[in-house]
C-alpha cells in the first residue's frame, strides 16, 4: 500500500537532442512485490524523451480511455510494453489495452494507418531460465516464438517489430546480482533508441534484443 | 479595573506585535514572547514590579503544559521509544547536570547552588526545538526522533526536579522566613496563600504518607473510572463552554488537591494526563486546554523578558557571554558524545548536537521556583536568566550552522534519500456515522492509521462495544483538528451530517493545510458544487454509488447480461460525471437550482443526450467501451492478401 503509483504526465519528458519519443506502457498488477520491473520503471521515468504510463494505476478499474491512449500513440515514435511474462503473454490489462485501443480504422484497416512505421517491442521479465525457452526445454518455444501474436499484431498495424528486451530467471535476478546490470542495459537501450544510435535493421532479426548490446548500439 | 485593562492591553499588544515578527524571522514564538517582555520591561519601562505577581499566576501554564505532555504519552508509544527515552534522555540529563554542576563548583559556587544550576541548564527548549524541527521537516529523521526523546525525558524530569529543589534550600536565604511555611513540594507562588488550607499540616509522618497516597490514588482511579461517565454526561449537554469549563476544572482541581497534600501540581496533572491519554475525550481536552496553556506560557515568557536586568548584562557582558558559550559547549559535547554512542550518522548527529545545545523555558521555571524556594540568591538568578535567554537567542544561529554543515559534509544523494519515513501518513475521519464507519473500516483493514472524530458521545460509546476507537469532539472546530494531528495527516475524510459545516471545514483545511488531501461526502449536487467551490479534492454524492448498484441489480433482474449491465452502468457514470462538470459552469451559489433557468435547460438537454446515448448503445454499439470490441467490417480481411 505504500507503493505510490507512477505519476504520468501527458507530455513526453522534454527531449533535448532526441529524434524519437518513447512511450513505455508499464503493466504490473502487484507492484509492491516487483523486484526488477519496478526499478526498471523508476530508472526511465524521468529520462528525456520517455513517457512512462503505469496502466494498472491509471486504469485500476480497467476503464481504458481509448481516445486518450490513441492520442498518446500518435505523440510517440516507439511503443514499449513493459511487463512480467504471464502465461507466455502480457498481463490482462495490456491485452485489454490492445483490444480497445488498436481499433479498426485507427491501427489497421483501409484507413487505419496511424501507427505505420512506429517501432514496438516488449520489455519483459520471465521466471524460467533461458534454456527452458527452446524446443528441447520445458517451455518448448523460444520467447520470440511465444510472442508471435504480438509480432503479427505489429505487422498488421504496419509497425516495425523488434524482439523482446528480456530478462530470464527473473525471480533470482536480485540475489544473483544480475538485476542492476539489466536495469542499466534498459536505460542504455531506451537512450540509444531515442537518439537513433540503435541498429534497427540488425536488431530486428535477433532472438532477443539484449543478446549483445554492443553489437547493435553505437557509442554516443 | 482601569489599571488591569491597561496592563492586559500592554501585554497583549506586545505579544501580538512581537510574536508574529519573531516567527517570521524564524526565531519561534518563545523568543517572540521573551522579546516582547524585554521591549515592555527593560527597554520601554511600561511594566515594572507587578510582573513578579503576574509571573506566579502565569506559571500555571506550566502545569497545563505538563497535563498536555501527559495526554500525548500513550503507554504503547512510551514503550516503543523506551531505549532512546531512557538511554539518550537519561544519560543526557545526568551527565549534563554533573558536568555543569562540577564546573560551577570549580568556580567556587556552594554545592547545592551548583547542583541547582546543573539542573536548570540540563534542560533544552522543547518549544523552540520541536517547532524548528517541524518547520524544517526534520521530525521524522533519526536526529529528529532522538531530539524528541531527549526533550520528552527532560519534560518528565522537570517533575522530580521541582520536588528536589526545595530540599536544597540555603539556610542564610531562608533565614527571614518562619520554619514550616517554605513550600516543600508544591511549587507555585500561590501556594503561599493556601498554606492554611493544607490537609497534611501537623499530621504525623505515617498519616501524611497515607493522605498523599490517597490523593495520588484519587487522581489515578478517578481519571480511569470516573472521567468517562462524567465527560459523557457533560458532552451530552451539547454546550461547548461547559466542556471547556469542566476541562479547566479538572486541571485546576487536581492542581489544588496536589497543593493541599504538598505535592507538585505539575506531577498531579501530568499523571492525570497519562491516565486520560487513552480516553476518547483526549483530543477534545487537548484542544480545550491548549489555548489557555499557550496564553499563560506566553505571559510567563513575557514576564521573564520584562524581568531581565539589562544593567547586569551590559555591566558584565563578557562574563555572561562567556558563561553562555561555556554552557552551550558543555551541552553540545555531551550531546555529540551520546550521538556517537547511539550511532547516529553525520547529519543526524549534528542536528542532535546543535539543536539541543540551548537552555530552555523549563530552565526559567526552575529558576523562578529556585528563587522562591530560597535555593539560589537573586543576583545569581539574574545572571542565570540572562544566560538561559541568550542561549535560546543563539539557537536559530545554530540551526543555520547545521544547514551549512550538512550541506557541506553529506553527499547530496544521501541527503535526498527518502529514508526513515516509516509511516504511510494517517487519515483523519470526521464523522463516524454510517458513512464514516465504512470508510474507516476499509482504511483500518488496509493498515492505514486513522483518527476518527465524532460529536455524538452515544455513537462513540456504541462503536467502542464493537472495538472501534473514536474520539469525542466537534470536528469542525479548528483546534480539535489540530489536536487530532491534521498537520501531519495525509488526508481528511469529511463525513459529517451538517452540510454547511462540511463546506466550512473544507475551506478551513484548504486554507491552512494545503498539503492535506480533502475528501468529502456530498449530500446532493448543490452540496457537491459548494464543496467544489470550497476547494475539495474529491467529493462523492452519498447516494450515488448505492443507487447505481441497485440499478444494476434491477437490470440483471430483468434479464440483461451482467457484463452488458456493467458497461451500461459505466457509460451512465461517465455521462453523469460529464454532465456534472458541464453544469457546474451554469451553477450559481445564490440561485436555487430549481429556479436557475440556464442550469435547468442544460440539465434537461444533458438528460436527453443520456437517453440518446443509451439507445445508440443498444442499436449501434457506440458505447465507448464497446467501441473497442467492435469487430472489423465484414469482408475486411479479404483485402489483406492483396
Amino acid at each position: 500500500m505504500e507503493m505510490a503509483p507512477f505519476e504520468t504526465s501527458d507530455e513526453p519528458n522534454e527531449a533535448t537532442n532526441s529524434t524519437r519519443r518513447i512511450l513505455v506502457l508499464f503493466a504490473h498488477p502487484s507492484l509492491d512485490r516487483s523486484e526488477v520491473n519496478r526499478p526498471m520503471a523508476e530508472a526511465v521515468r524521468d529520462l528525456d524523451g520517455v513517457t512512462l504510463v503505469d496502466l494498472y494505476a491509471e486504469y485500476a478499474d480497467f476503464q481504458i480511455d481509448i481516445d486518450r491512449e490513441q492520442q498518446r500513440l500518435l505523440e510517440h515514435d516507439v511503443i514499449v510494453f513493459q511487463h512480467p511474462l504471464y502465461w507466455y503473454s502480457t498481463p490482462a490489462i495490456l491485452k485489454e489495452w490492445q483490444d480497445l485501443v488498436l481499433e479498426y480504422g485507427f491501427a489497421y484497416g483501409s484507413n487505419g494507418t496511424a501507427l505505420q512505421g512506429k517501432i514496438i517491442f516488449n520489455a519483459l521479465t520471465a521466471g524460467g531460465v533461458e534454456a527452458a525457452y527452446k524446443a528441447e526445454g520445458y517451455n518448448h518455444f523460444t520467447i520470440r516464438e511465444l510472442l508471435h501474436p504480438l509480432e503479427q499484431m505489429a505487422l498488421l498495424c504496419g509497425m516495425v517489430y523488434l524482439p523482446a528486451f528480456a530478462l530470464f530467471g527473473a525471480r533470482t535476478a536480485v540475489e544473483e546480482g544480475r538485476a542492476s546490470q539489466h536495469v542499466a542495459d534498459w536505460t542504455t537501450v531506451l537512450e540509444a533508441l531515442r537518439d537513433d544510435r540503435l541498429d534497427i535493421a540488425t536488431a530486428r532479426d535477433l532472438p532477443r534484443l539484449n543478446t549483445d548490446l554492443d553489437a547493435i548500439i553505437r557509442e554516443a | 479595573m482601569g489599571g488591569l485593562l491597561f496592563q492586559a492591553f500592554i501585554y497583549l499588544c506586545a505579544a501580538v506585535i512581537a510574536v508574529p515578527i519573531a516567527r517570521r524571522l524564524g526565531l519561534g514564538s518563545v523568543l517572540g514572547y521573551l522579546l516582547a517582555g524585554i521591549a515592555i520591561g527593560p527597554v520601554i519601562g511600561l511594566v515594572g514590579s507587578e510582573t513578579r505577581e503576574i509571573q506566579h499566576f502565569a506559571e500555571f501554564g506550566v502545569v497545563m503544559m505538563l497535563f498536555l505532555v501527559g495526554l500525548e504519552l500513550q503507554p504503547r508509544m512510551l514503550w516503543q521509544m523506551r531505549n532512546r527515552l531512557i538511554g539518550l534522555g537519561g544519560l543526557q540529563v545526568v551527565i549534563t547536570v554533573l558536568l555543569i554542576a562540577g564546573a560551577a563548583l570549580l568556580m567556587g559556587v556552594y554545592w547545592s547552588v551548583a547542583l541547582t544550576i546543573g539542573l536548570i541548564f540540563s534542560l533544552s527548549s522543547t518549544a523552540i526545538v520541536l517547532q524548528t524541527l517541524n518547520e524544517k521537516g526534520l521530525t521524522k529523521t533519526e536526529g529528529g526522533r532522538s531530539s524528541f526523546s531527549v526533550l520528552l525525558f527532560q519534560d518528565i524530569a522537570v517533575i522530580p526536579m521541582l520536588a528536589l529543589i526545595p530540599l536544597l534550600v540555603l539556610p542564610e536565604l531562608a533565614g527571614g522566613v518562619p520554619e514550616g511555611t517554605i513550600t516543600t513540594g508544591g511549587h507555585q507562588g500561590e501556594v503561599a496563600h493556601n498554606e492554611d488550607l493544607s490537609l497534611v499540616a501537623g499530621l504525623p509522618g505515617w498519616a501524611h504518607a497515607l493522605v498523599v497516597l490517597g490523593a495520588v490514588a484519587t487522581v489515578l482511579l478517578g481519571g480511569h473510572f470516573l472521567s468517562r461517565p462524567l465527560f459523557r454526561f457533560i458532552a451530552e449537554s451539547r454546550l461547548r463552554e461547559i466542556f471547556t469549563a469542566s476541562a479547566l476544572l479538572l486541571v485546576i482541581g487536581i492542581a489544588l488537591l496536589m497543593t493541599l497534600v504538598d505535592l507538585s501540581p505539575a506531577l498531579g496533572t501530568f499523571l492525570a494526563g497519562v491516565v486520560l491519554a487513552n480516553s476518547e475525550f483526549r483530543h477534545e481536552l487537548e484542544s480545550d486546554i491548549e489555548p489557555f496553556k499557550g496564553l499563560l506560557l506566553g505571559l510567563f515568557f513575557i514576564t521573564v523578558g520584562a524581568g531581565m536586568n539589562f544593567g547586569v548584562l551590559f555591566a558584565d557582558f563578557a562574563t555572561i557571554m562567556g558563561l553562555t558559550i561555556g554552557v552551550m559547549l558543555i551541552k553540545g559535547l555531551v550531546l555529540y558524545g551520546l550521538a556517537r554512542l547511539f550511532r547516529l550518522d553525520a547529519a543526524d548527529r549534528w542536528l542532535f548536537t546543535l539543536g539541543l545545545a540551548q537552555a530552555g523555558e523549563f530552565g526559567f521555571v526552575l529558576l523562578s521556583f529556585s528563587l522562591q524556594s530560597h535555593v539560589i540568591p537573586s543576583e545569581l538568578a539574574t545572571t542565570l536568566a540572562l544566560v538561559v535567554a541568550l542561549s535560546m537567542l543563539l539557537t536559530p544561529a545554530l540551526f543555520i550552522l547545521y544547514d551549512k554543515l550538512v550541506l557541506n559534509r553529506v553527499p547530496e544523494g544521501k541527503a535526498q534519500e527518502p529514508d526513515q519515513i516509516d509511516e504511510t501518513g494517517k487519515v483523519i475521519i470526521a464523522g463516524n456515522g454510517r458513512f464514516g464507519q465504512i470508510v474507516n473500516r476499509l482504511l483500518v483493514a488496509s493498515g492505514v492509521q486513522t483518527v476518527v472524530l465524532d460529536h455524538e458521545a452515544e455513537i462513540i460509546d456504541m462503536l467502542s462495544k464493537f472495538g472501534v476507537k473514536s474520539y469525542y469532539g466537534d470536528a469542525s472546530r479548528p483546534e480539535l483538528l489540530q489536536a487530532a494531528g491534521i498537520e501531519s495527516a495525509r488526508a481528511i475524510v469529511i463525513a459529517i451530517d451538517d452540510r454547511q459545516r462540511a463546506v466550512e471545514m473544507v475551506e478551513h483545511v484548504r486554507r491552512h493545510y494545503p498539503q492535506v488531501k480533502i475528501l468529502a461526502r456530498a449530500y446532493d449536487v448543490n452540496h457537491l458544487y459548494l464543496l467544489n467551490k470550497a476547494g475539495v479534492d474529491i467529493a462523492v454524492r452519498e447516494m450515488f454509488d448505492g443507487s447505481l448498484e441497485i440499478g444494476k441489480a434491477a437490470l440483471k433482474a430483468v434479464g440483461m447480461h451482467p457484463f452488458k449491465v456493467e458497461k451500461m452502468s459505466q457509460a451512465f457514470r461517465r455521462h453523469d460525471q460529464a454532465g456534472l462538470d458541464g453544469l457546474y459552469e451554469l451553477w450559481d451559489e445564490n440561485t436555487a437550482m430549481s429556479s436557475n433557468k440556464a442550469l435547468l435547460a442544460g440539465a434537461k438537454e444533458h438528460g436527453a443526450r443520456l437517453k440518446d446515448m443509451m439507445e445508440a448503445d443498444r442499436m449501434q454499439h457506440h458505447d465507448r467501451s464497446e467501441r473497442g470490441w467492435t469487430p472489423p467490417p465484414r469482408h475486411h480481411a479479404e483485402k489483406l492478401d492483396e
